[in-house]
């Protein structure tokens, strides 16, 4: 009994973790901007097809790979900001989302054409066998993908907490006029939370590209799972995307393994509206914050 | 215009079927889904040239049957193709005296399918099959191995790329899938009658696309050259064609299976239609 309650909770770890790592991609533009970047997932993509593309296809070493993807990503960001975001006379919120997802539809194209439709895989970062804990099994790959999560929150949070920078980012999304008045560069600012956020949606896809698989369309199912987790545990704070991430997870596997594996979207979906119901700004997010925000 | 080949997926053959039906004019489908050419009597100008589904789980059945299996636990994709073997596999069950003890489901993008394969265990199935086509059959194929369920996995006949074993890995070894022989025409006896037309269609396909052949592309192949032969042989009228392609198209081997076609049934192929075969050190095997 226990065993199978371990299993369905660390079937859950794997795809939450997935989840969490989405989510504060999501985190990153909107604390620097307000403005939610629907073309997420593809950086996702991106992390798993270039890294397939260094590490299996040119057979680069491994630190080498995760270092070409990482560049590859954030050019990708860089570009996308300097051309779609940048450009534009009258910055409107509502717009600018429109456009990410503008981007979203370009970039899924440009993969098709490189990538074709089949899905995509390598090795684990570390080999050898899943471990077992009292008869339940947890994939290696699923340990890596959690630390590196962790790691990249923490990162995060020193660099917004304790760096000028990472301060001066923040302050351009609570009000760009008053950043300006400061002297921060607001649209470098801006440039920079599209060049972070397209780094952690790439490292993500490179952690979980063994496990999940990668093909040019799984996009938008990972922005849609990945927006999800970041609500529930409130937009901006990138404790609650984790925690959110984990919760979907962790309940889409329950439903599957007590009640049907048809019915794990629905459930986990009318649990986030429940939540929200109650707690409209999510877990982390006092409803004053929320009377703050633009969007 | 004479005659139509295609569409592939089964909703786009499906609308053109009345349509066609009307004009009479024959109509050679390369989609799967039975209701494209059953009931005949409502179809008359429709043909189709893949296998029925039924066939491929009849082809399982049949194996299992050999195997002493008889409690067996299905997972299968939320999409077209996995909902029409659900229903293909729950149908045909009680014919073979197979019990389904669990029936599962994931999503065409879900990461990790070990809840689904641990319930299908916990229900005391002794073997799985799953039926998807695109990444779902390799995460399970991964999941299965890394679970080590002891009992064995058979996949839809979804499975038949080569592409599938290189993404599984070392988990693929001991999968066993119904499949056409396209795959497999280099392992058929040089007496089976499909032996020589698969070769060359694999070669020719290669050596022009520099790529492993598809079944679909093998589905329209057939259609083709049974116009051909029809328009060869009777000349270009529609109802002769019609008729030729349903009276004569008997022990034709195509890249599909041997097919007999009949007034009775415009597919003409049945479960003989497929091999079981098994992954063994990255290459398919036939099993006997």
């Amino acid at each position: 009994m226990l065993t199978v309650f371990l299993q369905f909770f660390f079937s859950g770890l794997t795809i939450g973790a997935v989840y969490a790592l989405v989510g504060i991609g999501f985190n990153i533009t909107y604390n620097a901007t307000s403005i939610i970047n629907l073309a997420q997932g593809e950086f996702v993509v991106i992390g798993g097809l270039m890294m397939w593309f260094f590490s299996e296809s040119l057979k680069l070493p491994f630190f080498v790979s995760v270092a070409l993807t990482i560049i590859t990503a954030g050019i990708v960001g860089f570009l996308m900001e300097r051309l779609t975001i940048k450009p534009l006379k009258n910055p409107d919120l509502l717009l600018m989302i429109m456009i990410t997802i503008a981007v979203s539809i370009v970039l899924r194209g440009i993969l098709m054409f490189f990538f074709g439709k089949d899905p995509y895989v390598y090795p684990s970062f570390t080999e050898g066998e899943p471990l077992s804990i009292y008869g339940a099994i947890i994939q290696q790959q699923t340990l890596w993908v959690i630390g590196i999560t962790g790691f990249c929150i923490i990162l995060l949070f020193f660099f917004f907490k304790k760096t000028i920078i990472g301060k001066a980012m923040l302050a351009c999304a609570v009000n760009p006029t008053a950043a300006k008045l400061v002297g921060i560069n607001v649209s470098r600012m801006v440039m920079l939370s599209f060049v972070l956020s397209a780094i952690v949606g790439a490292i993500g896809g490179m952690a979980i590209t063994p496990i999940s698989l990668m093909e040019y369309d799984k996009g938008p199912m990972l922005a849609v799972k990945g927006f999800c987790a970041a609500i529930m545990g409130g937009l901006g704070s990138n404790r609650g995307a984790v925690l959110g991430g984990f919760i979907i997870g962790i309940l889409e596997s329950m439903t599957a393994g007590y009640i049907h594996s048809g019915l794990k979207d629905a459930v986990a979906l009318i649990i986030l509206l429940m939540i929200l119901f109650y707690k409209p700004a999510g877990l982390f997010v006092s409803k004053a914050m929320l009377q703050l925000r633009k969007f | 215009m004479l005659a139509i080949v295609g569409p592939s997926t089964t909703g786009e053959s499906m609308a053109l079927v009345p349509i066609l039906n009307t004009a009479a004019t024959p109509l050679l489908s390369c989609a799967a889904g039975a209701p494209i050419t059953q009931p005949v009597k409502d179809r008359a100008w429709i043909f189709k040239t893949p296998q029925y589904d039924i066939s491929a789980v009849e082809a399982i059945y049949g194996y299992m049957k050999k195997q002493g299996i008889s409690k067996v636990g299905i997972i299968t994709i939320s999409t077209g193709f996995g909902d029409a073997g659900k229903k293909a596999l729950m149908e045909i069950a009680p014919k073979y005296g197979i019990t389904i003890v669990a029936e599962e489901k994931y999503g065409p993008k879900d990461s990790d399918m070990t809840t689904q394969l641990i319930k299908i265990k916990a229900a005391g199935a002794q073997a799985v099959i799953n039926w998807s086509v695109g990444p779902g059959q390799v995460i399970v194929t991964k999941n299965w191995q890394a679970l080590k369920m002891g009992i064995p996995l058979y996949q839809s006949h979804g499975w038949g790329s080569k592409k599938n074993i290189e993404l599984a890995g070392k988990a693929a070894e001991g999968v066993i899938a119904p499949l056409g022989r396209l795959v497999v025409w280099d392992k058929l006896s040089d007496k089976h009658p499909q032996k020589a037309l698969l070769k060359k269609y694999s070669k020719d396909y290669e050596a022009k696309y520099k790529s492993e052949p598809g079944t679909f592309g093998g589905h329209a192949y057939d259609s083709i050259m049974m116009i051909t032969e029809a328009l060869k042989k009777v000349g270009p009228d529609k109802k002769k064609i019609k008729d030729y392609i349903e009276t004569k198209i008997t022990k034709w081997p195509g890249t599909g299976g041997i097919f007999n076609i009949s007034p009775d049934d415009h597919c003409g192929l049945d479960k003989s239609a497929f091999e079981m075969v098994v992954v063994k050190n990255g290459d398919w095997e036939i099993l006997k």
